[in-house]
């Protein structure tokens, strides 16, 4: 309530930014008139020798990674039992819901025939890790559903539904911790099939693990970008003394990851490209130094850690760097076996524009007319005070 | 019995024949294309002086077959890898997975889906050669089983041992394939993948994806022990209280009396 009394002062320049909003969805509409109409050729540089770009390697990849912080910080209250972190839950349940719908819009755009998403339910192939990744996307956004259910079934004062979620919170948090483990690993899988395509520099049999862990430490990035976001937008405070474990998880997660790729890069004896500085090094080092260097030299100095502003640079950093790597593996690392750059569209650039950018308004609607961010009580049934 | 093709490329003289055949035997549209597309499936092209078709090389253990979500492509015991266009959602990952960069795309189309060689599969199970070996002025593609092929290519290799390479490109690629090819030029100049892996791609994926029933259980169990366990903590220190040391979290809405 109170944030909603300090909303419209807060903005600046309200004008330029609705006027932006409005021209990227136009632009939006128009660019998906013409994908529909005229098929994938008209609208993105995809050609047969370059069949996956931007939606793949950072709609799904990154949509799906950064979405990490919900399964993360769910498995920390709910089984680790850490209570204290129960605040920034809720907002990162909602980074994951919204983050896999905007997976699946995305999906809707590059699959070429999207109205068949349905065919993986009934054309079985378990071979297939693509099979594996269409099913944990359908389950685990289930499961992100009715974890997100009690926020919108309390506004509108469904109780019981909402208590017999709570009830099941256990099994539901397991299942999610299960569906990610295997979702976030699985978009690593999907390239253990092109050895011979993908650069030496990302290829390795580990992907499925360096997948895993590096979307944890981007997922946890991503929640504290969030507190820091909501924090200017609504003015509200940092919880400093839930980010700063946090962050500190985010450093051990980052280190073992950093350290497990660089032994690879030796076992692949692909040190000569980043010595070398070629197109691939280059942006290995431009990925490794955001992903991995920056967040973890900054974050394990218990000065900066505590400090907002150098908190908020590594969590940033440690997000971008995330974002590098999965376009590195999907576009960079692929584009010497292809004998061709991709650079993408403007017009695939702005579908993905402006997903996010509706990912992010819806974002801040949700956080506005919802309880998110304010201290919810708990559901006072489930544990009676005559114990 | 596992059928596929022979190319010769010493004896391909580059008609072109086998294109056009191609063509309309499997009413694709238009001219033949330069490169191989979702409307034209085989190509001849000259390289270091000598003629080699681009084609699917209908693998043993196909990798678009096991990457494709819902098992569109699958080997059939004849031979040929077949694609189901009515199940395919377009993902393309067996465009991105397959060794051999065959599969391609109707990029053009709304409603579009995947073109490649299905080595005559009709014709083929109706015992017939596929429509390139039949067209082939030259002889230089041959239809036949795959063992009769393999051996065929030895004896050229044997008795002509300066006109060949000592290389049956598909007897080992990629775990094998049905469509193999001889040559009097390395493969790599004309064009084909080297270094490809003797053993088939979808094993690599085959040894994750077939440990996730084990996972599930182990870390669905440890979860849950993780669980109980930590919330046995709180139930034990419920029923005897200990002096915490985080005073003001814990009198929130218990009022001192």
């Amino acid at each position: 309530m109170s944030t909603a009394a300090t909303q419209p002062a807060r903005r600046p320049w309200p004008g330029f930014w609705t006027a932006l909003f409005a021209v990227l969805f136009i632009a939006f509409c128009v660019v998906t008139v013409i994908r529909f109409t005229k098929g994938l050729g008209a609208v993105t540089n995809l050609s047969d020798r370059f069949p996956w770009g931007l939606w793949i390697g950072f709609d799904l990849l990154c949509g799906v990674g950064l979405a990490a912080g919900a399964f993360t910080l769910t498995a920390v209250v709910h089984l680790f039992n850490l209570r204290k972190f129960e605040p920034i839950v809720r907002p990162a349940i909602l980074t994951g819901f919204l983050g896999y719908i905007f997976v699946i819009m995305a999906l809707m755009f590059d699959l070429g025939q999207p109205w068949r998403i349905w065919h993986a339910l009934i054309y079985w192939n378990p071979h297939s890790v693509m099979f594996e990744v269409a099913w944990c996307v359908m389950l685990y956004t289930t499961v992100l559903t009715m974890e997100f259910a009690p926020v919108v079934l309390e506004r509108f004062g469904f109780h019981a539904p909402s208590r017999i979620i709570h009830g099941l919170i256990t099994p539901l948090v397991i299942a999610g911790v299960l569906l990610s483990t295997l979702h976030q690993s699985s978009l690593g899988s999907l390239y253990l099939i092109v050895p011979t395509k993908l650069h030496p520099l990302w290829y390795s049999q580990l992907l499925p693990l360096f997948f895993y862990i590096s979307a944890i430490g981007a997922g946890i990035g991503m929640v504290i970008l969030e507190s820091y976001m909501s924090k200017r937008a609504f003015g509200r405070h940092l919880e400093m003394e839930l980010l700063e474990p946090l962050a500190r998880a985010m450093v051990v997660a980052l280190g073992i990851y950093g350290l497990l790729r660089l032994q690879t890069i030796a076992r692949n004896h692909a040190f000569g490209d980043i010595g070398a500085l070629t197109y691939e090094g280059k942006m290995f080092l431009l990925e490794f130094a955001l992903g991995v260097v920056i967040p973890v030299v900054l974050l394990s100095f218990q000065k900066l850690r505590t400090n907002a502003s150098w908190l908020v640079t590594g969590a940033f950093s440690a997000v971008l760097g995330f974002v590098v790597n999965r376009l590195n593996v999907s576009v960079t690392g692929m584009e010497r076996a292809a004998g061709i750059r991709y650079i993408p569209s403007l017009m695939e650039i702005i579908v993905s524009v402006g997903l996010v950018g509706l990912g992010m308004a819806v974002f801040a609607l949700t956080v506005r007319y919802f309880p998110i961010f304010e201290p919810h009580p708990e559901p006072e049934p489930a544990d009676p005070e005559g114990a | 019995m596992s059928m596929g093709l022979l190319f010769d490329a010493t004896r391909c003289v580059g008609c072109g024949a086998c294109a056009s055949a191609c063509k309309e035997q499997n009413h694709l549209p238009g001219e033949v294309e330069e490169r191989t597309t979702a409307y034209t499936w085989t190509t001849v092209e000259e390289k270091e002086g000598a003629y080699v078709r681009h084609l699917c090389m209908h693998c043993l253990v196909p990798t678009c077959a096991s990457v494709c979500p819902v098992a569109a492509l699958k080997k059939t015991p004849e031979g040929p890898v077949v694609y189901d266009s009515e199940k395919c959602m377009g993902c393309r990952y067996c465009m991105m997975a397959c060794p051999f960069d065959v599969p391609k795309y109707q990029w053009d189309r709304a409603v579009p889906i995947v073109g490649k060689c299905i080595l005559c599969a009709g014709r083929v199970k109706e015992g017939k050669p596929t429509a390139c070996a039949e067209a082939c002025p030259a002889d230089a593609t041959l239809f036949g089983s795959r063992a009769d092929l393999i051996k065929e290519a030895k004896k050229r290799i044997r008795e002509n041992p300066g006109g060949y390479l000592d290389h049956i490109y598909g007897q080992t690629e990629a775990g094998g394939t049905s469509v193999m090819m001889i040559s009097n030029v390395p493969f790599e100049k004309l064009g084909l993948k080297k270094d490809l892996p003797g053993e088939p791609p979808a094993l690599r994926t085959w040894q994750v994806l077939s440990n996730i029933p084990d996972f599930v259980a182990v870390w669905g169990v440890f979860l849950y022990g993780v669980h109980w366990i930590t919330a046995r903590r709180d139930v034990v220190a419920q029923a005897h209280p200990r002096p915490r040391p985080e005073g003001p979290e814990a009198p929130k809405d218990r009022r001192p009396s």
